[in-house]
């Protein structure tokens, strides 16, 4: 449904954009992750035809973003990541006017934006800016589905979400995907990485690793283990300086240590270390990588 | 002991709605708190009423010392804040940013310059200084964003959810700018929506329908609900919220 070979975006002296190559299936559940800067906005907008690539070619459901800007904005829903509906309607005002726009009505296509549509429902009245955080994300995703679009393109639709309502939008998506909607996504955390079908690993205009969740994680390559201890700010400091470390991150209530070679006898050496340094009492376990794990590799290459 | 936070049955209520019900909690000198909840639980109520911002309906208050009725600007003398959404101004140089957020904090003349310079070396920011905050890469500024913040040595900083957005690595470079802040004897009070910065801190608090629900160092709060992480610590008291962010 989605192509991109070799795509670029410059802005001035900015790189937006280096060698994007990718592909996004028929119904398929697809993330771009990354942290701001990467890159997920531009290629979005490449994608739904606002911009031009400086070079490279991308096809949207068989069509070229540079040519066939009419056809490819009837098949596509696009979601912005700053709201982006008229603050001054209201919500079922803003809806009719993205169909009318369409050249389709809400009734031909209410059973799609149903499921979505009766959370806010109670709220149709209420001028779109007089709405909450949630509920506005809401009303946005019914407006880019409302001319029953085969792609959607929703930039990140969960940021500053708190953690519950995360989870239910990812949800509703799932939802749409099983009614055959091909979804592309952006988010910035990478704990949601696991909620889609495959994704692309962005940071500084490149695609670190593009592949399902499970092969990145299986691609780590380094002896990774969980270390907990009394003094974790000082361990965190300590371990730093240790000969066999690869890398350290803090992580929640542990720390991430990679070490430098899976060789035999590794583990008891850091072992040995930890305690010669005092922390007598550190638990230490083999653990498996996160996604967060793999960015921080992949980033640091 | 030394609380820099104590609040008594803090409430708000805006007309028949209550956006904060009846919160008592103590946060102590240097304490790096966690402070979540969901959108519309109350949290940025309460953070308005502890920053001398709102005036609470009834209960009480007091930060650094200062008491939230009638001290409010010895309170905004005596904190910090940062969010990710408002910081620092992008047309401004970094040196002007320090210059300006140093004279709104109360710091001049010669111990101004002395602050930035000491403040660029910490952050290597000394090449910077005539730099555009808006051409700083993101981990840049939140950096910088956070040391201003402290430049008066605050006794709290208010942290209103200060890394979305930001590279997983930078974040955890900030939260060791958190860590050195703390150790330094200011305290932390972190707004957050990544669960595994929960565990960060040194307790937390959940607010669920504008009270506190569970308060605890992050184990504790695990051990007490049988969860294998913050995240359905959260889960598990969030889902029982009646209101939804209306």
């Amino acid at each position: 449904m989605v192509i991109c070979r070799n795509i670029n975006k410059t802005y001035g002296e900015v790189v937006a954009l280096r060698d994007i190559n990718l592909h996004v299936r028929k119904g398929e559940l697809f993330g771009l992750i990354g942290p701001d800067g990467a890159g997920k906005t531009s290629l979005f907008r490449i994608l739904v035809t606002l911009i031009l690539p400086d070079s490279g070619q991308a096809r949207v459901n068989g069509l070229d973003v540079t040519t066939s800007l009419k056809e490819i904005r009837r098949s596509v829903g696009y979601m912005p990541g700053r709201f982006s509906l008229y603050q001054d309607l209201s919500v079922e005002e803003n809806l009719k006017f993205f169909a009318t726009v369409f050249n389709t009505s809400v009734e031909a296509n209410y059973e799609l934006i149903r499921d979505i549509y009766v959370q806010i429902e109670p709220f149709r009245k209420r001028r779109a800016g007089k709405l909450s955080g949630g509920m506005k994300q809401k009303l946005a995703l019914c407006c880019a589905l409302i001319h029953s679009p085969e792609i959607l393109f929703l930039d990140e639709p969960t940021t500053g979400v708190d953690p519950v309502s995360r989870v239910e939008f990812w949800d509703m998506l799932d939802r749409l995907r099983q009614r055959g909607i091909t979804i592309m996504v952006s988010t910035p955390y990478m704990d949601e990485a696991s909620r889609c079908n495959r994704i692309a690993l962005m940071r500084d205009g490149r695609a670190l690793s593009v592949d399902t969740p499970e092969n990145i994680r299986a691609s780590f390559s380094r002896p990774l283990y969980a270390l907990r201890s009394a003094g974790m700010y000082a361990l965190l400091n300590d371990l730093r300086g240790y000969e066999g470390a690869h890398s350290c991150y803090a992580f929640g209530d542990a720390h991430h240590l990679t070490l430098g070679s899976e060789a035999d006898g590794a583990e008891a050496e850091l072992r040995s270390w930890l305690d010669r340094k005092g922390y007598a009492d550190a638990q230490l376990s083999r653990i498996e990588p996160c996604i967060e794990d793999c960015f921080m590799e992949l980033a640091r290459q | 002991m030394n609380n820099v936070i104590e609040t008594n049955q803090l409430t708000k209520r805006f007309g028949s709605f209550t956006a904060v019900n009846s919160i008592s909690f103590s946060v102590g000198r240097g304490e790096i708190f966690g402070f979540l909840g969901a959108n519309g639980a109350g949290k940025t109520t309460a953070m308005r009423m502890l920053c001398g911002l709102s005036v609470p309906t009834s209960g009480t208050a007091r930060v650094a010392g200062f008491n939230v009725y009638n001290e409010q600007e010895k309170i905004k003398k005596s904190i910090g804040y940062m969010s990710q959404k408002f910081s620092l101004y992008a047309d401004l140089r970094v040196w002007e940013n320090i210059r300006l957020f140093g004279g709104i904090y109360g710091i001049h003349g010669k111990r101004l310059t002395e602050k930035t310079d000491e403040l660029l070396d910490i952050l290597d920011l000394r090449g910077e200084r005539n730099t555009m905050v808006a051409s700083l890469p993101l981990g840049w500024k939140q950096k910088l964003a956070f040391s201003v913040a402290i430049i008066h040595e605050p006794a709290i900083v208010f942290l209103d959810e200060p890394t979305g957005g930001v590279d997983p690595a930078t974040r955890r470079q900030f939260w060791e700018l958190i860590y050195q802040a703390s150790a330094r004897g200011i305290t932390a009070f972190v707004t957050t929506h990544y669960m595994d910065e929960a565990e960060y801190c040194n307790r937390v608090s959940v607010m669920v329908d504008g009270k506190i629900e569970a308060l605890d160092a992050p184990l504790a709060l695990r051990q007490k609900y049988g969860a294998a992480n913050m995240n359905e610590v959260f889960h598990g008291l969030a889902r029982k919220a009646q209101r939804s962010d209306e």
